[in-house]
């Protein structure tokens, strides 16, 4: 079963030739197999997923309305508030807080009858790219359990990866969709900032946090993108339907786009620690899109390089005022004996949050900091200005960029634990798309000779994403990368 | 020796909004604690703030009437502090972009002239909750509070004196309510005023000295803002009779608190420890672009001002200083009252019933004057039947008071109730003539102009009245027997 992809399954179930209950019951299954050795899961929703692939059943039997995810098991990444079970965001700060209210995409999905299976474990507050920043648990590769899924959206790639769900939600402000998505050989899109509502989303980087599909195949993050994209009043960064409509994105997905062209930078190649397979694997699938006629061009993104410093100096501002409010005062974790109230705040602090944490919010606390704000936040912002315009330069000319995902493929557990910088530098080529608040996706383009998926990432400009997926599909039909599965 | 006191006001405004700055909750205070929440003025994880428009139209609305400049684009920032009553520990306000700008505002003076005061900014901001200290070990927090819109208004140090000070936040409490943006309630804490202070002093040599830039927080009465002033005034110029070295150079800025019990300000900290607040934009909100249209519309629908309403009474209508005051202290009133004038009353007349009747009869019955079930219209007639002499003063108020209960226009009510005066010369003429056929005794008193003339006409008088039932309009039946008495 779970070697169906998304859309037959969905059509499997809304023939009733597959009964959204056993759908499930088999999803169960394989999680009381693989859980165990993956860890991809923070909690599990069994009867509340059940009852509502009963629900769903009882609607089809009908012939009553049921949403376009109906009896799709998904999960979640566990930094998106639900109403029902706890929301950790991987942290020990939260304690067992539980969300008086479901995150907008949350509801969507809901609405969208959608089977929510559980929520997934990730980087501590989407602060990491390895997933082993979590302070709950660890989880590993599908692909050599002895290797990191990548993160932060960790759980999820890795839940989507091995089967245990059809598709899921994750977060990407650094790139956090579209590296685990790599790594663990499944497809990650990232929309527009503003595209999809982070109301319920947890928030790390409030500027570049942007809530995303993670699928088997271009069609689930399709499929799934129509359900959660569109405008919510609770954010006001979300974008209104009359400045940018949502599309139907599964429509015309098989449709190739005319006289595409693509654009291609020697700084994507410049990268230093770029893994020769993955620069062939990446030039293959180049090569792959000019036998269908594609035009590749040459572009230059001079500002790329700076995209990391300015990264780790925006994402970790606003990080570290996002995150004051976990003080032990109102909720979540709160230390034992405070000597006095400033004590409430410091020890509860500092017990609750992880190394990664701690480090990013005196980064950011440091940068907005009387007299280094204007060389550092202020500076930060005009490189993020710079890329930006690189990237609208380089759209007048293309429709796409094309790049690797990240430098190399997933690496050992505890291989760069120590060595937060090293770690930085695996979101080298994702960390501008956010910054420039573009759409990018990942999609698997092949196995290094060590059997672990290469990412390739796709790039269009903003509001672009039924392009995008499009751009993505056309290389999906043409080969058969998205078709291999990892040992389980 | 020449000292001079130097002092702006920061003032926090309340508005008056149905529900919170960004959030649905309501703005209510007094219900039990922690009713008025919502997960997103508590801060919790994953929620956003949703700017509500009012409160902005709000501040832009006491902007303009403040001759700011209004900002074109204006952003939101947050300011970051650590206190229990602060959920995200960080105050959504506005930094270096704020709505509006320089701007100023005219006070009336003691002595009749009025003062320009610059207004250096105006901005909006959340309002935080509350904490409540219930002995040693613990405290409560209450955050009804938390999210409430707050106009924070500064002006240039262009005070001198603790009741200029006084002065100008009660003209902006009387602003604040005219435009409608806050109940401007100090009761209920809806002005709360930070005075920065300090004095320049010229001593007998010609030196020029400047004492430390004190704040005084959180006053929220006139009368401890105008006191708070008036000791700083006192104690700084003590201090530097004792300490020449006493001045801004050498000691800095400081905060300090007030004791209303003892009347004396208390050192709360140099200003240079004062908090690092880490300013950033909040990026949770989008920047906010000025509509022109919109602007134009909130323009045009501004009311008059309190300060120039009262101008207008005083010259165009030929009001005195006290009546207009007294009539420009609510825009209920004043606009009543502008009504009755303009629906063709006479001013004086009209000021008179409203401030000798309708005011009064308001405050019993604790509403508005435009709340009496009396229109516009009646009141101007009435005051036009006063002024031809149709009814007398007191007659007037008798028929205002019958107003109040009868819809019908004030002069069948003076009829109905035989309150018309007569008027009628030739009608009272001889009345006249008969009061004096049958008195003539009095009548020689009055000519012969002796001692007891005075009496003898108020006897006269008195008999008139009579006759008419007191119907006789005084100063023409007055007139009338005194041109008979002369011949
Ligand atoms: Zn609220």
């Amino acid at each position: 079963m779970e070697n169906l992809t998304f859309q037959q399954i969905s059509a499997e179930i809304l023939k009733k030739s597959l009964k959204s209950v056993e759908l499930t019951q088999h999803i169960f299954g394989r999680i009381d197999k693989l859980e165990s050795k993956i860890g991809a899961f923070i909690s599990l929703f069994r009867e509340r997923a059940l009852a509502k692939a009963v629900d769903i059943d009882r609607r089809l039997a009908e012939g009553a309305p049921v949403g376009p995810l109906a009896g799709i098991p998904v999960a979640i990444k566990d930094n998106m508030c639900t109403g029902f079970g706890a929301t950790t965001c991987a942290s020990r700060i939260l304690g067992k807080f539980s969300s008086p209210y479901n995150a907008h995409v949350v509801d969507q999905l809901e609405d969208a009858d959608a089977v929510i299976i559980g929520k997934t474990n990730m980087d501590e507050f989407a602060m990491g790219s390895s997933c082993e920043n979590s302070a709950l648990q660890t989880t590993v590769n599908p692909w050599d359990i002895n290797r990191v899924p990548g993160g932060s959206s960790g759980g999820s790639a890795a839940a989507v990866a091995a089967g245990l769900c059809y598709a899921a939600l994750g977060s990407d402000t650094g790139g956090s969709i579209r590296l685990p998505a790599s790594f663990c050989g499944v497809v990650g899109l990232k929309p527009t900032y503003g595209r999809v509502s982070r109301y319920g989303l947890v928030a790390y980087g409030s500027s570049l946090d942007q809530i995303g599909p993670i699928s088997r195949d271009v069609y689930g993050a399709a499929a799934l993108l129509n359900v959660i994209a569109g405008h919510d009043r609770r954010d006001s960064t979300s974008v209104d339907e009359s400045t940018a409509p949502v599309k139907d994105y599964v429509k015309n997905l098989d449709h190739p786009v005319e006289n595409l062209k693509i654009g291609v930078a020697q700084e994507f190649f410049d990268v230093e620690g770029l893994d020769p397979e993955v620069e062939k694997a990446v030039r293959e699938a180049l090569q792959t899109y000019e036998d269908m006629g594609v035009a590749l061009i040459e572009v230059s993104l001079p500002y790329m390089k700076y995209a990391i410093a300015a990264y780790y100096l925006i994402a970790t501002a606003e990080a570290s005022s996002n995150l004051a409010r976990y003080d032990g005062v109102h909720y979540g974790h709160r230390t034992s004996r405070p000597k006095d109230y400033i004590d409430v705040y410091s020890s509860s602090r500092a017990e609750g949050f992880g190394d990664e944490v701690k480090r990013r919010i005196m980064l950011g606390t440091y940068a907005l900091s009387a007299g280094y704000y204007d060389a550092y936040y202020l500076k930060a912002l005009k490189v993020r200005n710079l890329i930006r315009r690189d990237f609208e330069q380089a759209f007048e000319k293309v429709d796409c960029l094309m790049c690797p995902t990240a430098p190399e493929t997933a690496f050992k557990l505890g291989e760069k634990t120590d060595d937060p910088l090293k770690m930085y530098l695996s979101d080298i080529y994702t960390i501008a798309v956010n910054l420039a608040g573009v759409p990018g996706i990942s999609i698997p383009c092949g196995l290094s000779s060590g059997n672990l998926p290469i990412g390739l990432q796709i790039i269009t400009p903003a509001f672009s994403e039924a392009k995008l997926l499009r751009i993505a599909r056309m290389f999906e039909k043409e080969t058969e990368h998205h078709l291999s599965k990892p040992f389980c | 020796m020449d000292v001079k006191l130097i002092a702006g006001l920061e003032i926090h405004v309340q508005l008056a909004t149905k529900s919170k700055l960004f959030c649905g909750c309501k703005v209510g205070f007094e219900d039990p604690p922690n009713s008025n929440v919502c997960p997103v003025c508590l801060g919790l994880p994953g929620v956003l703030p949703l700017m509500n428009k009012k409160a902005y139209e709000y501040a832009v609305r006491t902007a303009l009437a403040l001759n700011c400049q209004m900002a074109r684009f204006t952003k939101w920032d947050r300011k970051s502090y650590y206190y229990p009553d602060l959920p995200k520990n960080y105050q959504i306000s506005q930094y270096d972009l704020p709505l509006s700008h320089d701007g100023y505002m005219e006070i009336p003076l003691e002595d009749g002239t009025t003062k320009k005061v610059r207004i250096i900014r105006a901005h909006l901001e959340e309002d935080a909750g509350k904490n409540l200290h219930e002995g040693l070990d613990h405290s409560r927090i209450d955050l009804n509070r938390t999210g409430t819109p707050l106009l924070e208004i500064v002006t240039e140090p262009d005070l001198n004196s603790p009741v200029e000070c006084r002065i100008l936040a009660q003209e902006l409490q009387k602003l604040v309510q005219f435009l409608g943006v806050s109940e401007a309630n100090m009761q209920k804490g809806h002005m709360r005023f930070e005075p920065n202070i300090n004095l320049q002093i010229i001593d007998d040599d010609g030196r020029e000295y400047r004492t430390p830039i004190c704040e005084v927080k959180n006053l929220n009465s006139f009368r401890a803002l105008e006191r708070a002033v008036a000791y700083e005034e006192w104690r700084q110029l003590e201090e530097w009779k004792h300490d020449h070295d006493f001045t801004l150079e050498k000691m800095g800025k400081q905060n300090r608190g007030w004791n209303d019990a003892r009347n004396e300000t208390i050192f709360q900290r140099e200003k240079e420890e004062a908090h690092d607040y880490r300013y950033f934009p909040e990026p949770d909100l989008v920047p906010v672009e000025l509509d022109d249209d919109w602007l134009e519309k909130i323009k045009a629908a501004l009311c008059e001002l309190p300060l120039a309403m009262k101008q207008r009474f005083i010259q165009d209508y030929e009001l005195n200083d006290y009546d207009a005051g007294v009539l420009t202290a609510d825009r209920a009133t004043a606009e009543f009252f502008d009504g009755a004038v303009k629906a063709g009353g006479s001013a004086k007349r009209a000021a008179n019933l409203v401030t000798q009747f309708g005011l009064k009869t308001a405050h019993e019955r604790n509403c508005r004057v435009n709340e009496l079930g009396v229109t516009v219209e009646q009141v101007a007639q009435l005051a036009q039947l006063v002024e031809e002499g149709a009814v007398s003063s007191s007659a007037a108020i008798t028929i205002f008071e019958k107003m109040l209960t009868d819809e019908s226009d004030p002069k069948a009510i003076a009829e109905k109730h035989n309150l018309i005066q007569q008027s009628d010369a030739g009608a009272l003429e001889a009345i006249v003539d008969e009061v004096i056929a049958a008195n003539l005794q009095a009548a020689e008193e009055v000519k012969s102009g002796g001692k007891k003339a005075k009496k003898a006409r108020g006897f006269l008088m008195g008999q008139v009245m009579q006759k008419t039932k007191g119907q006789a309009n005084p100063k023409i039946a007055g007139e009338l027997l005194d041109g008979k008495l002369k011949e």
